[in-house]
């Protein structure tokens, strides 16, 4: 009889994601995007420099401490460079998935003041730690190509243009269960302290530290069911010439962070309705 | 064909009472198993009416109970009631920031909501930077804050400082710029919390005067709470009343508000000797006043006829040059007028124990509506008693010039006698 633009209802259908309000809101998007970069390195001395400085540091700790205290292999790479391409690719996997588990808390004086679709700022997220990725990835670049010049130990190969797969691969697993963790931890926060340390496990349960080629066995079995196994092999392969590729776990992975991503958007988009009644 | 903007239908919230997170998981559990047989949620039978004043039997509250009401286009709609009635909530589920129980709502177009101003502003970044992030989480794209960027600044009146941190910004600043941006945008439907009142004075005028543009000339509907009874009359075209949760009164801005008023604690009886929430030396203190026409008690007055108040009186001790003051208010607690003893040169000698004393007018100068009256006693400099809100009482239209005609009728003024004259 009458169309009505906006139809507010107690429960909505699991389903109903509102693709269209968050393209309305694109702007936004940007808006938070510009806010994350521009605010963070305000009023620092080194300012855009730390981009650099927090991988680097922790490429220097990770040759001291793996390389040589451990003697953890490096697949006959060069230490920097193997260290280097999974501390780069982790960050982003764990700045999306920190930045958008606490989607909720964080933003919950904003979310309780005014409306719009709670989606953008979790992706905006995903985007602002995208630009920071970016830009670490240019280190990752000076040091890549200074081997490939000077050394004939690298052997990149076509799969480099798999690449943005990869990261998209990461983002999705980031953004995935970042959405299902901030929804749970809206009602039990019990989760939160999980997620710092759980984060760190799975650090140590990818070959990032190590090649996948050092691991034998029953483990290695194991570790194909990490979905990330494959993603960080598959990167050093291109890239590097070295690593465990294989198309099967690759499809394997992206099947999984389809998984993951559904699910937490379904639990993201049930808790924001009522979020601020339990936050 | 009318303009519906807005339908409310049956609209209810639940609210759990108490820590969230001791067992909810069992509750939780329940609820979705009926949700799964399709039954309704077996908490909502237990909510109770949300009143605040009294300890709950059940865990279970309304906050708001069957709230319905359509709004056309154009209409600046008033939420009026107590803290805690529910005007916030309502205005929480209609801008989509939590959802509702039960019911539902419809609307036409778009809404937006300011329930804060300058929501999501960053301190560390400069008012333009700001006003784009403000207005983007506002729901303005980016081409419609470019257009309006300099009619912010403008409104906001700050354009010395348009790339400097807001941090630097005086608080009032950063309210006139958050204002500002919300002033700007073209939502068909806007929801206004009170956020009107904070800033100067000359900024509240200005604010005000916006809202009124926005819905007299772009015919928006405005959907707006507030506890001043003043700028309620001045914005709204109708009113609802919130109490405990649920609407009791839907319908005109002056009889909601004299209802809200009738309603409200500060419902005043005749007796003033209960009264514990008066000021001063106490050696005096009124015990109750009555209304008196024509030597008859009466419970409302005319405009226009005579018409006193008389006091009772106790006092502690003898007294002499005693002055005493009543002041006229009304319904939206706008001040009218004192009428002071002493400014007519009228001070009295008191008794040790009962005294009576008669206020009067020849000609009630209050046109129809609800009055409150302040009442004090003053022995020089020396409050003995002085109560706010002391009694009220309604007032209907009368001849007050003799000739049949009343100025200004429909609002609530003083009438006084003057003169026109042709030199």
């Amino acid at each position: 009889m009458k169309d009505w633009t906006i139809y507010i209802k107690p429960k909505r259908s699991l389903f109903q994601i509102n693709i269209k309000e968050i393209w309305e809101f694109r702007d936004l998007i940007f808006m938070f995007i510009k806010r994350d970069i521009v605010t963070l390195y305000k009023q620092t001395i080194l300012g855009p420099i730390w981009f650099f400085v927090q991988p680097v540091l922790t490429m220097l700790v990770y040759i001291f401490v793996f390389a040589n205290i451990a003697k953890l292999s490096t697949d006959g790479l060069p230490e920097s460079l193997f260290y280097l391409s999974g501390i780069i690719m982790w960050n982003y996997f764990a700045e999306c998935f920190n930045q958008t588990s606490d989607t909720f808390s964080q933003n919950s004086q904003i979310f309780g003041k005014v409306y719009f679709p709670r989606l953008i700022l979790p992706i905006s997220k995903i985007f602002s730690g995208f630009i920071k990725f970016l830009i670490q990835s240019l280190l990752f670049y000076i040091v890549f190509f200074f081997y490939l010049i000077t050394t004939d130990l690298l052997n990149p190969s076509s799969w480099i243009l798999f690449s943005p797969l990869l990261v998209f691969l990461m983002a999705g697993f980031g953004l995935g269960f970042g959405l299902i963790f901030t929804s749970l931890t809206t009602k039990y926060r019990d989760l939160k302290f999980l997620i710092q340390f759980g984060v760190q496990l799975l650090m140590f349960a990818t070959p990032i530290i190590y090649p996948l080629s050092s691991v034998e066995g029953k483990l290695r079995t194991i570790m194909n069911f990490n979905p990330f196994t494959h993603i960080f092999e598959c990167f050093k392969f291109a890239f590097l010439g070295k690593g465990v590729n294989n198309i099967e776990g690759l499809i394997y992975s992206m099947i999984f962070m389809f998984i993951v991503l559904f699910l937490g958007v379904l639990i993201f988009n049930k808790t924001e309705k009522n979020f601020m009644d339990t936050v | 064909m009318s303009d519906k903007v807005l339908k409310v239908e049956d609209l209810s919230k639940i609210y759990r009472l108490g820590e969230i997170g001791t067992g909810t998981l069992s509750h939780d559990l329940n609820r979705w198993w009926a949700s799964i047989r399709g039954m309704d949620d077996p908490y909502s039978n237990v909510g109770q009416v949300n009143d605040r004043s009294k300890k709950s039997t059940s865990d279970y509250v309304y906050a708001l109970k069957d709230i319905s009401f359509e709004l056309n286009k154009g209409e600046v709609f008033g939420i009026i009631g107590k803290n805690g009635a529910g005007k916030s909530t309502l205005l929480k589920i209609i801008s989509r920031i939590t959802a509702p129980t039960k019911g539902y709502i419809k609307a036409n177009g778009t809404i937006a909501s300011l329930l804060e101003v300058g929501t999501g502003m960053h301190p560390e970044m400069t008012a333009r930077e700001n006003v784009y992030l403000n207005g983007a989480i506002l729901g303005m794209r980016k081409f419609d804050i470019d257009r309006k960027f300099d009619s912010i600044i403008d409104f906001a009146g700050c354009n010395m400082f348009v790339d400097t941190p807001v941090k630097r910004f005086s608080s009032g600043m950063r309210v006139r710029l958050g204002f500002a941006v919300a002033a700007f945008l073209e939502p068909d439907i806007l929801v206004v919390d009170e956020v009107l009142a904070v800033g100067d004075a000359e900024f509240q005028k200005k604010a005000v005067g916006k809202i009124q543009d926005i819905s007299n000339e772009k015919g928006r509907t405005i959907l707006f709470v507030s506890h001043n009874m003043h700028s309620v009359q001045n914005l709204c075209s109708k009113v609802c009343i919130l109490d405990k949760g649920m609407l009791t009164y839907s319908g005109s801005v002056h009889q909601g508000i004299e209802k809200y008023i009738a309603n409200s604690s500060f419902n005043m009886k005749n007796n003033l000797i209960e009264r514990n929430d008066r000021i001063g030396s106490g050696r005096l203190l009124f015990d109750n006043w009555e209304l008196i026409k024509d030597g008859n008690k009466v419970n409302l007055g005319i405009t226009g006829s005579p018409l006193s108040i008389i006091f009772k009186i106790s006092s502690h001790s003898k007294f002499s040059g005693i002055s005493f003051s009543i002041g006229f208010f009304n319904a939206s607690e706008g001040f009218l007028t004192a009428c002071k003893s002493d400014a007519i040169q009228k001070v009295f000698d008191i008794e040790k124990g009962d005294n009576v004393l008669e206020f009067s007018f020849d000609k009630l100068p209050l046109s129809s509506g609800r009055y409150i009256f302040n009442l004090a006693a003053y022995n020089g400099s020396e409050i003995l008693d002085w109560i706010k809100g002391a009694g009220s009482f309604d007032v209907e239209n009368g001849d007050f010039y003799g000739s049949g005609i009343l100025p200004a009728i429909g609002k609530q003024g003083v009438f006084v006698d003057y003169d026109w004259a042709k030199s």
